[in-house]
């Protein structure tokens, strides 16, 4: 177990930014760290790397106390912090080197490594430059360089992709992707999207509090919403597809087309098809719509105040 | 430490810093000594170096707290500071070196002025006719002060994300610590335990240094202002655990 969260709690004053967050990750697995802005992702985050103390609560990091055995932990820790802090003044080969050798990092080895990072990063033609005159998504390639220089056992990602063009993007996933092979990976994102791509599982915190913590598939399933859209042609009057057995609200999209809400875990289709045959009315469509994943991540953090069963 | 150190007095050289301060600290005290006929040594008659030594605190007041101001105040406000707490470094690591980069950039404008003596030496009559022990202990006076100014400048910087705000405040404690408690001491209210007042400024150590008595308990002082300042700091960079 490379990070184990326990019952970690942070109090800035009186409000309560996390509220007694428990979860595990393990090496070689991606955990997409997920919640609206405020949620509370950053200041975990934080604590996990050692920059502010818990409250109450504690994270193992590679089975060090960060608050106790704060050196050790750091050290295998790679950290990118939120809105990725650099040095503007350094150019990049000159900034890695520093980072380097703030790991202990000396001589040849660190200048492989440094090279090796570069490369890695699609950072070669700009290594020498300063890093001011970089733009977002090469900065954004540093930061991530430097959180690897030193083949951290577990890396820390606060929103690593915010502001990346659509290129960008996917190019920064596929890193992370490539590197995580044998790290603990844990990253915050507000973007679901994100985690479909790189995660294998998935952490959704809401108010300081978790409200998921599965399997991407199982968060889908779990949340997968049992709505229908059917079209007839020729007039139905919606109060008649009311009394269907097992449907819960009608509501006219325009003549003819309705959304049916029905209740969870019924297919309800049946119905329907029975129903049109009965009135002799011809059925032109029928789908069930997918839950996006938006909205899933909206329902989860919007209306679930309680915390729900962690499995 | 040495990493942090190393890098920030880097980004001195490589940026406009250390030549500008360098620079202007030996043409102000340039023209003072060998231009400006209130104080210069050619008008005065005397091959002696008391105008530099009189006069360098000064500007080191404004000097100093230039160097210093950027220290920590933009590492504030860039968040590099948080990059560099989650790092396996210690806080003191961060403190002093960033401490020693600034004093190192001070001792290297002080360096070129041996210069100054080296000419007053020539001119005395006959030549070397200079209180060479003086100098020698002026020299570390000014050096100690400089370090003391740094470590105010740092702490200053330490306190706050604003550059400007960082300068005046340094200024400003520097100014106190310097000549302050001196003018306290003349305070009537103040009268009973004037020695007492004046031993906690630096000028009352600073001028004994420059006779060239060379006293453990002056230095002591020095260290510990130094000392007291960097905890200070180290304190201000922990409160984020508070």
């Amino acid at each position: 177990m490379s990070l184990v969260v326990k019952n970690l709690t942070k109090r800035y004053g009186l409000q309560q930014a996390v509220d007694a967050i428990s979860f595990e990750v393990n090496t070689g697995e991606i955990v997409g760290f997920l919640g609206p802005n405020g949620a509370g992702k950053s200041t975990t985050m934080k604590i996990a790397t050692g920059y502010l103390p818990p409250s109450d609560g504690q994270v193992l990091v590679g089975g060090y106390d960060v608050a106790v055995q704060p050196m050790e932990a750091k050290r295998i820790t790679g950290y990118l912090p939120e809105h990725n802090p650099l040095y503007l003044d350094l150019y990049v080969h000159e900034y890695l080197h520093f980072i380097g050798g703030l790991y202990g990092m000396r001589g040849n080895a660190l200048k492989s490594r440094v090279g090796e990072m570069v490369e890695r990063c699609g950072l070669t033609r700009e290594q020498n430059k300063r890093i001011e005159s970089l733009s977002k998504g090469y900065r954004q390639r540093v930061g991530l360089a430097q959180a690897l220089l030193h083949d951290p056992r577990v890396l820390i990602l606060d929103e690593p992709t915010t502001g990346l063009d659509p290129n960008q993007l996917t190019e920064i996933r596929k890193l992370i992707k490539d590197v995580s092979q044998d790290k603990t990976v844990i990253f915050s994102t507000h973007i679901m999207q994100e985690v479909q791509a790189l995660c294998d599982r998935v952490v959704v915190i809401n108010k300081g509090r978790i409200v998921a913590n599965d399997r991407l598939e199982n968060v889908l399933q779990h949340n997968r919403s049992n709505t229908i859209v059917v079209e007839f042609e020729g007039v139905v009057a919606a109060a008649d597809l009311g009394q269907l057995d097992g449907v819960l609200h009608v509501q006219q999209q325009s003549p003819g087309v309705f959304r049916l809400d029905a209740e969870q875990g019924r297919d309800i289709r049946p119905e329907i098809f029975r129903f049109a045959a009965d009135r002799s009315l011809s059925l032109v469509g029928l789908r069930q719509e997918e839950n996006s994943l938006e909205t899933i991540f909206r329902s989860l953090t919007n209306e679930t105040t309680a915390p729900q069963s962690e499995n | 430490m040495i990493q942090v150190l190393s890098k920030e007095f880097n980004s001195f050289l490589n940026s406009l810093i250390a030549y500008v301060v360098i620079g202007v600290f030996l043409v102000a005290t340039g023209l003072l000594l060998w231009v400006f006929p209130d104080t210069s040594v050619l008008d005065y008659g005397y091959s002696d170096l008391g105008t530099l030594f009189a006069l360098g605190p000064y500007v080191f007041i404004f000097l100093v707290p230039a160097i210093t101001m950027r220290s920590f105040a933009e590492e504030n406000k860039a968040g590099t500071l948080e990059l560099l707490l989650t790092k396996p470094l210690t806080d003191w690591g961060i403190v002093l070196g960033k401490f020693l980069a600034s004093f190192l950039l001070v001792l290297f404008a002080l360096i070129p002025t041996v210069i100054y003596y080296y000419s007053v030496y020539q001119l005395g009559n006959p030549a070397g006719n200079v209180d060479t022990p003086g100098v020698i202990g002026s020299y570390i006076g000014l050096a100690l002060l400089g370090g003391v100014f740094c470590s105010v400048g740092i702490l200053s910087s330490s306190i706050t994300g604003n550059q400007i705000v960082a300068f005046i405040v340094a200024a400003f404690l520097c100014f106190v610590l310097f000549t302050g408690f001196d003018s306290l001491a003349g305070l009537p209210a103040l009268a009973a335990n004037a020695l007492a007042v004046r031993q906690l400024g630096i000028v009352y150590h600073y001028d004994a240094l420059s006779k060239g008595l060379i006293d453990s308990r002056d230095i002591l002082y020095f260290f510990s202002v130094i000392y007291l300042m960097l905890s200070l700091t180290k304190l201000t960079l922990g409160s984020r655990q508070w």
